[in-house]
């Protein structure tokens, strides 16, 4: 679906630039500039607003990023069970620093905040998928699943 | 009301009061830096924190609304120590860079650290290395040095409308960009500078061209000629320690004989030479059936702006051009060929109050004298700077008068520089070439003050002219809405971009509060009534100037020079 109709969708809803924001997300990976335009038009706000809302949100990109979107979290349960021995793993096994995207545009690398899963850490989302209690050795596997 | 205590000092405020409005009405004086007198409370700096008696946290006096029987208390060590942990905080984000900055001697963050005597932060330095945007040929960003207040925010959203400037991240990434995190130029910026006034510190300013005007004057093969706008005599003195509206036009022209120009002429002049060609345009349209309602032309941020939003409705603007670009041509055609100068040895410099005149003499169109109309603009700012680098004594300085030809002006001329000054100086004129009598009482106090919309009838021998004035963006966008829509009832709209009109231009000494555009405006108005002659009709150089060269006002001369036309900007995001 083009970004315009997505956006479109949500016009009569209240605040939903957000929510529409997140629809575009599910097509293109992140929110280009034109979206962002676009949002602005629909939403009836300044550009700039558009732009701040796109912006504040983590979970927002407004740069071109890989179609699967890993985030490792680092937060403290996290990192003491080993969060940083699956990052290198996962950096090992893309190709990819922390904050990149792979060349074919599969997947793109980043740091979450707490998803609220810190009874089985280290915790890994894939999309909107978590991944609980991962290990260096279970990485491939969870990989495997969306190449 | 609502009774409380502030260090001891009983205080009774009106209910919905801050504990900071209480405590300046007693004379406490509590500091501030994201606090602006004319905004919204934003509460984003914590520097005001206050002690209130029963609450474990500090309150910031800013936001905090005052309660019955409250005990605040606002300099124990408890509240000095947090302000300074604060400041520390703060500056250790900051740019160590004081002796180059723009605001060094006139920032709110520098004086706040001389304050409390900020010596060894123990945090440790921490600069974000961002970069400079110099964009555009009026306003430099330096967000290295922004302090996140977000008062440029408010002043280029709510008081301009023009919304080029937002925010982007959150938390310690979060910083001030223009739209979509581009440079300035390629936003809707229109460049009238109001963001500057609104920054505490020097993230914000005019781009500075003093090094050029020191290079002219040097250079033994030019001939430095300026113009002075209407609004920059009653502010210039602010720069050099005067009172507003204090220093004499004869001692501010002696002072710029000092610092090298070789003629001292007036855009004042030019002033009145407009109100001459846009008075007259106005009853051709009227006559003719043509667009209406007219809008004056003289603001270059408000033009920015409506090429910008308005593209619609340029044929509503006035041909005219403003007095600085009529003043550049006619400098390097008549006024040339009076004195008997090649006009290609003329350096023509103009003191403007305005950032955006920077752009508009750098519009690739302002060349109708063969030449660059106008060589260098400079701002209030930058010619007190000049002043204070050069050391004159304006106290001992006595005065000199204008040059010929393009130096005399009337009090028409001189309220150009406040809101509603152009259309008063239209009324005055207009008035006597419809109606053939003489104008008893030249005082149109409707037009007049700070008001952002204001509006008036004049009875033109049974023609009744509607006008109205805008002063600050979004209150031309709402006049501008309504013709877009077809239902203004207006003939003649002046609007000036920036709120007071010139007097609170973006290139006037920092302006902390609309109270100061307030006193500027007064100021304009005195200087009026001094003037013996106070109609732009009866200019005598203007009358020279039709008679020997123009001929006749909206004539062919005055349309190679003095007319120009506009173009929509087709900015990419608005």
């Amino acid at each position: 679906m083009d970004y315009k109709d997505i956006i479109a969708s949500y016009a009569s809803k209240p605040g939903g630039i957000i929510e529409a924001y997140h629809a575009v997300q599910k097509e293109l990976s992140y929110l280009p500039e034109e979206a962002v335009a676009e949002a602005a038009r629909v939403f009836n706000l300044p550009v700039s607003d558009a732009y701040g809302v796109a912006t504040f949100y983590s979970m927002f990109s407004v740069t071109p990023r890989g179609k699967n979107v890993i985030r490792i979290c680092e937060s403290a349960p996290c990192h003491v069970a080993g969060a940083a021995q699956v990052i290198a793993a996962l950096e090992r096994e893309l190709g990819i620093k922390m904050g990149e995207s792979t060349a074919d545009g599969q997947f793109a690398l980043e740091f979450a905040e707490c998803v609220g899963q810190c009874q089985a850490t280290p915790v890994i989302t894939i999309n909107r998928k978590p991944y609980l209690d991962v290990s260096p050795a279970t990485v491939p596997t969870i990989l495997a699943e969306y190449k | 009301m609502v009774n409380l205590t502030i260090d001891g000092i009983k205080v009774s405020v009106p209910e919905g009061s801050t504990i900071l409005q209480a405590a300046r009405e007693v004379g406490v004086k509590i500091p501030t830096l994201c606090h602006h007198p004319d905004q919204a409370v934003k509460a984003n700096c914590r520097v005001c924190v206050c002690e209130v008696e029963g609450n474990r946290l500090l309150a910031a006096a800013c936001a905090q609304p005052v309660m019955e029987g409250m005990v605040v208390k606002t300099r124990t060590p408890k509240v000095i120590e947090a302000r300074k942990t604060i400041l520390e905080l703060i500056l250790a984000n900051h740019p160590q860079d004081c002796l180059n900055c723009i605001r060094n001697g006139n920032c709110e963050l520098q004086d706040l650290a001389n304050e409390y005597f900020i010596r060894d932060n123990p945090f440790t330095l921490k600069v974000r290395g961002l970069q400079k945007d110099y964009s555009t040929p009026s306003i430099f960003r330096d967000p290295d040095k922004c302090v996140l207040c977000r008062r440029c925010v408010e002043a280029c959203t709510v008081v301009q409308s023009v919304n080029a400037l937002g925010l982007e991240n959150r938390g310690v990434l979060s910083m001030v960009v223009p739209t979509m995190g581009g440079d300035l130029i390629d936003s809707a910026c229109v460049m009238c500078g109001q963001c500057i006034h609104a920054c505490p510190v020097g993230a914000i300013g005019e781009v500075e061209e003093i090094d050029k005007l020191l290079a002219a004057i040097a250079d033994p093969d030019k001939v430095v000629v300026t113009q002075i706008a209407p609004a920059v005599r009653v502010a210039i003195g602010e720069e050099v320690g005067m009172k507003t509206g204090d220093m004499p036009m004869d001692v501010f022209v002696a002072g710029l004989r000092q610092v090298g120009f070789d003629y001292v002429l007036h855009t004042n002049f030019t002033a009145d030479l407009t109100i001459l060609e846009e008075g007259n345009e106005l009853l051709q349209r009227l006559k003719e059936g043509g667009t209406l309602p007219m809008f004056t032309s003289c603001s270059p941020g408000w033009i920015n702006f409506c090429e910008t939003f308005y593209p619609d409705l340029l044929d509503n603007l006035s041909t005219c051009k403003s007095p600085q670009q009529m003043f550049g041509p006619l400098a390097k055609t008549y006024w040339a060929d009076k004195m008997g100068i090649d006009p290609a040895k003329i350096y023509s410099v103009s003191i403007m109050p305005c950032t955006a005149k920077k752009f508009e003499a750098a519009r690739p169109e302002m060349n109708a004298s063969g030449y660059r109309d106008v060589d260098l603009v400079l701002t209030t700012r930058e010619v007190g700077r000049l002043f204070r680098m050069s050391g004159i004594d304006f106290d001992k300085l006595a005065g000199s008068n204008f040059d010929s030809w393009m130096g005399a002006y009337t009090g028409a001329a001189v309220i150009f520089g406040a809101s509603g000054g152009v259309m008063e100086a239209a009324l005055r004129t207009v008035y006597e070439v419809v109606t053939g009598n003489t104008l008893e009482d030249v005082n149109f106090e409707v037009t007049r003050g700070i008001t952002g919309i204001k509006e008036a009838e004049v009875d033109l021998d049974g023609t009744v002219v509607k006008v109205a004035i805008a002063n600050g963006l979004s209150n031309a966008r709402q006049l501008m809405d309504q013709v877009r829509a077809g239902e203004s009832p207006y003939h003649f709209i002046e609007i000036m971009a920036c709120p007071g009109g010139c007097i609170g231009g973006g290139g006037q000494p920092i302006t902390k509060a609309n109270a100061k555009r307030v006193e500027r405006i007064d100021s304009i108005y005195v200087e009026d009534e001094k003037c013996a002659i106070r109609k732009s009709h009866e200019n005598p150089e203007v009358k020279t100037l039709y008679d020997e060269f123009l001929l006749e006002p909206l004539g062919h001369k005055s349309h190679e020079l003095l007319h120009t036309h506009y173009q929509a900007k087709n900015k990419k995001y608005l």
